[in-house]
């Protein structure tokens, strides 16, 4: 093998291993924070990726109205929830959150899909559809099991899988799609040429782990957040509502997903069901993290793109059988290195 | 002067076995009260049931408002404050950042202060500000539970055994503030299997067995019982029978 192809497997791997990492990074927050498996993260990426390439050819994405309606069925759940107590403040910040707020971004998207939107519009658009649609996913789905164990809702987290699933195949169709690069033109440094979009993964990937890390490290809710993660009922006892924990943890989850999504659409065409095995691999990072170490899970998701990159030249037909076996001998040591098997608390 | 917590006909049940059976109890303003008894008496299950943490049949009243149906976190932002006998610390934060959470539900601007005060209460922690919570001692570990509930500015705090599996020295210093909170106006709801310091300490109390209150009074009238001396004060009153 020569520098050359190794060094483009290697960019190409970094490339890939950047948003695997991010999503890596997703799985763990929402994990440690509600003890969901967030398979449907994958899902995050497809209707991200696709709401913006639809919008970018001048198509009305169903996922505007898909956000819609979940808002309406959480706010049934609200509803529900307050009927011993009916605050009118509470209501109507409920209204206000899952009812208004889709019905005007429905309202904005409906108009710029008319008119080709530029590339900006049409990924704020993307992300804030994809980011409702989470928040009220975990309202509908998530939050009424909270006090469950982690395989009633690893169940739950496969059922929205497939529904999102079986949906995102009625709003886009069997076709695949493309979008539109969002840093277009290209400079060669060496042997190596660098598109813009590539620089654009990197430079979103690393503003966004910086910004976690800001996040947790410095703002009151980043600390809430990983005292969620720590101890539940430690944080209940400083005021600390579980679900507003959750609700943050799957709007960053969903706006990770999405922002992934934006940035591969324009590299590789995505199906609807593309996105299952994408989140796959942010989830074999995850799981080599331990999905509790963030810094791992970062690092462990690069090995995973380098080593997709190199076997999908080598072995292109094993690729993923690769990629996933990279799980055994790590389990295999984390099952050694930790004999014990904690029990659930609750 | 209406009671600050008043707790009536409480009943808290694991499934079917009632491990609180009718219990009524009061604590009023700037007081600290004691509920002692054995291990197992349901003294921390009824802690946790006032709490919000177990459902509890029964009335609670705090500050004059009916709280059954409010949930822990809103309990908290009325001022009423548990350390748990685990402590649920965040073991992996630091010191100062369990502090600052445990001020999450008052005003930004206040927390400064409550922050100094906790460090004026509890040097050490000043000194561990930088330390992971879980790094830290038995001591100083009950020390940083106390001081993040402090930092809510609870009118109530309820403390679950905190002298449990620590140095005689380090409990009379965590008693010694547990009195210096009365002074500082905030009433204390303690929960100990040391009956002698905590009756010595308190206003008024309790004494609990199999689920039920037993004795209640004032702390030295109960203190002066005769039952309480021979069960719980280790001691025997004299005309009782030595070994």
């Amino acid at each position: 093998m020569n520098t050359t192809i190794m060094l483009f497997l290697l960019q190409d791997g970094i490339t890939n291993g950047a948003i695997y990492a991010l999503l890596g990074l997703a799985l763990v927050l929402v994990f440690a924070v509600t003890r969901v498996i967030l398979i449907p993260q994958g899902e995050f990426v497809t209707y991200g990726a696709l709401t913006y390439a639809s919008l970018a050819a001048g198509q009305m994405p169903g996922t505007a109205k898909l956000a819609l309606a979940l808002g309406i069925g959480a706010f049934a759940f609200d509803l529900f929830a307050a009927r011993k107590a009916l605050h009118g403040r509470l209501i109507l910040r409920s209204i206000v959150t899952n009812i208004v707020l889709p019905a005007i971004v429905l309202a904005l998207t409906v108009y710029f899909a008319a008119q080709k939107p530029p590339v900006a519009v049409c990924i704020a658009l993307s992300l804030v559809i994809v980011a409702m649609i989470g928040l009220f996913l975990y309202r509908i789905a998530f939050q009424p099991l909270a006090h469950t164990s982690v395989l009633v809702l690893l169940i739950a987290s496969v059922g929205v899988h497939l529904a999102l699933q079986g949906l995102g195949l009625l709003f886009f169709g069997a076709e695949g799609q493309r979008g539109p690069a969002v840093l277009s033109g290209s400079f060669t440094a060496g042997a190596l040429r660098f598109t813009g979009q590539s620089i654009t993964v990197y430079g979103i990937t690393i503003a966004f782990i910086v910004g976690l890390w800001l996040f947790f490290g410095l703002t009151l809710y980043g600390k809430a957040l990983r005292a969620t993660a720590v101890n539940r009922l430690g944080a209940r006892l400083v005021g600390i509502r579980t679900t507003l924990s959750g609700q943050i943890a799957f709007l960053l989850a969903s706006v990770i997903g999405a922002l992934s999504g934006i940035m591969i659409v324009p590299i590789t065409t995505l199906y609807y069901d593309s996105g299952f095995l994408i989140g796959l691999k942010g989830f074999v990072a995850a799981i080599i993290g331990g999905l509790v170490s963030y810094p791992l899970t970062a690092v462990a998701a690069l090995v995973v793109g380098i080593v997709e990159a190199f076997s999908s030249f080598y072995a292109s037909n094993y690729k993923e059988v690769i990629v996933f076996m990279l799980l055994i001998p790590v389990l295999l040591l984390r099952s050694l290195a930790a004999p014990a098997v904690e029990e659930e608390k609750d | 002067m209406s009671a600050l917590l008043s707790v009536a006909d409480a009943h808290v049940a694991y499934g079917k076995v009632e491990a609180v059976r009718s219990v009524s109890l009061e604590v009023g303003q700037n007081q600290i009260v004691t509920i002692v008894g054995a291990n197992g008496a349901g003294k921390t299950t009824l802690l946790s049931a006032i709490m919000g943490i177990l459902p509890l049949k029964g009335r609670v009243a705090f500050a004059g408002q009916d709280l059954s149906r409010l949930d822990i976190e809103d309990r908290v932002a009325m001022g009423l404050g548990l350390v748990p006998e685990h402590r649920e610390l965040f073991v992996t934060m630091n010191v100062e950042d369990n502090l600052e959470l445990g001020a999450f539900r008052i005003e930004r601007s206040k927390a400064k202060a409550s922050m100094e005060r906790v460090y004026t209460l509890f040097p050490r922690l000043k000194e561990r500000r930088k330390q992971l919570a879980g790094t830290l001692s038995g001591g100083e570990q009950q020390m940083l539970a106390m001081g993040r509930a402090l930092m809510g500015a609870p009118k109530l705090l309820m403390l679950d055994e905190p002298s449990l599996g620590l140095a005689p020295i380090i409990v009379a210093d965590i008693f010694r503030i547990v009195t210096e909170l009365r002074t500082a106006g905030v009433s204390v709801l303690l929960v100990e299997q040391n009956a002698q310091a905590a009756l010595k300490i308190a206003d008024q109390a309790y004494v609990m067995e199999l689920g039920e209150f037993v004795l209640s009074g004032k702390a030295s009238d109960v203190a002066a019982n005769e039952r309480v001396a021979a069960s719980y004060l280790g001691f025997q009153h004299e005309g009782a029978s030595g070994l």
